[in-house]
């Protein structure tokens, strides 16, 4: 196994894990978690097949098992929301408020959607191996993923007007 | 005469958008999309959430590894990692230096490099680009194109020899849109060419191409990737990346007229 390998999935471990847990310090330990245990455990990745994909069930394992843990995940949003909210008014960036509203939404979602929905979105996992890496048939990846649509769609389409009155456009 | 074929479930509009649909569904599927407005207007809401899902920490792709991220392989070498350590040490190094770039991934990854275009910043310049060319051209009302639709098969023949890849023009005419002409344009990575079409209002879009990726321009193994709604720019557009091969649809036109005549392209162009 090549080290370069695994390092040239850090990025995309960490985008992912950002938008799971809605947080950045519990995304980068999320994300050294699944490398250490991934190196621990190379042996168990086998030669050839997508280590990508791997890196992800490892990842989802550990995720799955804080959960468990924590019942209450919620409890880390809002300190990462002000820590947004501090930033975007420093440098009030044209997505910024969309994207705010994106992850809180996100988090809204029960987590087996959200973690579905941005394997697929995110990482163009096919469904089957999003069906692998999550442990579920991918009739289950199917319905949890539009749910997920659906339901992030009716908390954007909620979050936007009456949530916001100071950004409203003058015309 | 063949039966028609079934309507699309909800798992293969899904599929679509996620570029997962086997290719014998795709024109069947991509009818319906385009027949029913509220269909069509689903799956565009999907892509939309889509876009906007691969924008939110985007900027993460390209940042430095965090030290104690790469520390964590150091930490845990054992077996073969050692071998790797001093190259872990290199890379950190490089990495504080914020040496990144996507060229270098992609060599490491030459297989994926389809997917690794999908975020690369060529494709970005390319979409953005495509919108600054066409809010320079459609307003222009003397010289919109260099060569007429008059001279179609002209027009064709020297853009595919700019361009290196033999092109077509797509026929929107289904939409009530019909070809102006073309022009050559310059791009970050080599020649792009521009298709103008014009509907009986005079409204105009346009498509516009060039290759992206030359390692892996004409590869039909490459992966491609699904419509992506781009709305940055001064015009908004819908794009696509086909065997190394950027195309972009632009107009100031509403998001799921847009979507239909990407989709009418697509299925021309490929």
């Amino acid at each position: 196994m090549d080290a370069r390998l695994l390092v040239e999935h850090i990025p995309s471990l960490r985008r992912y894990a950002r938008a799971l847990t809605g947080n950045a310090w519990a995304a980068d330990d999320l994300v050294q978690d699944t490398l250490e245990r991934a190196c621990g455990k190379w042996r168990l990745w086998v030669v050839g097949s997508d280590l990508r994909a791997w890196l992800f069930t490892v990842m989802h394992n550990i995720f799955a098992s804080q959960v468990r843990r924590t019942p209450p995940p919620h409890a880390v949003v809002p300190l990462d929301d002000v820590a947004h909210e501090v930033q975007g008014l420093a440098d009030p960036g044209r997505d910024q408020g969309t994207g705010l509203d994106l992850q809180r939404c996100l988090m809204q979602l029960p987590e087996e959607q959200r973690a579905v929905l941005l394997l697929v979105t995110l990482e163009d996992l096919s469904y089957a191996e999003v069906a692998r890496v999550l442990g579920v048939p991918v009739g289950t990846v199917m319905s949890r993923l539009s749910r997920a649509r659906v339901r992030l769609q009716e908390l954007m389409d909620g979050a936007s007007a009456p949530a916001r009155p100071g950004l409203r456009r003058l015309k | 005469m063949n039966r028609p074929a079934p309507p699309p479930t909800d798992d293969e509009l899904h599929a679509w958008v996620d570029g997962q649909l086997p290719p014998d569904r795709r024109d069947a599927v991509e009818e319906a999309i385009a027949r029913d407005p509220a269909v069509a207007a689903r799956v565009a809401a999907w892509h939309a959430q889509r876009d906007a899902l691969r924008r939110l920490h985007g900027e993460l792709l390209d940042a430095p590894i965090p030290a104690p991220l790469m520390g964590a392989l150091d930490r845990s070498q054992g077996g073969s990692w050692m071998r790797w350590g001093g190259l872990a040490a290199g890379l950190l190094v490089a990495f504080a230096a914020g040496w990144i770039g996507n060229a270098q991934w992609a060599q490491w990854s030459a297989p994926r490099a389809g997917a690794q275009l999908a975020r690369a910043p060529a494709l970005r310049e390319f979409v953005h680009d495509a919108s600054v060319a066409h809010a320079v051209y459609a307003p222009e009302k003397r010289h919109p194109v260099e060569v007429t639709a008059s001279e179609q098969q002209h027009l064709v023949q020297w853009l595919s020899r700019r361009l290196d890849r033999p092109l077509k023009v797509p026929d929107l005419s289904s939409q009530g849109y019909t070809l102006v002409g073309g022009r050559l344009l310059p791009g970050e990575t080599g020649a792009r060419a521009q298709f103008m079409f014009e509907d009986a209002a005079g409204e105009r879009v346009t498509l516009y191409v060039g290759t992206l990726d030359a390692r892996i321009a004409g590869n039909p193994t490459a992966s491609e990737t699904a419509f992506r709604f781009a709305s940055e720019g001064p015009v908004p557009s819908f794009y696509w990346v086909d065997q190394g091969f950027g195309y972009a649809i632009a107009g100031k036109l509403p998001r799921d007229l847009l979507l239909k005549l990407a989709t009418l392209a697509y299925r021309d162009l490929s």
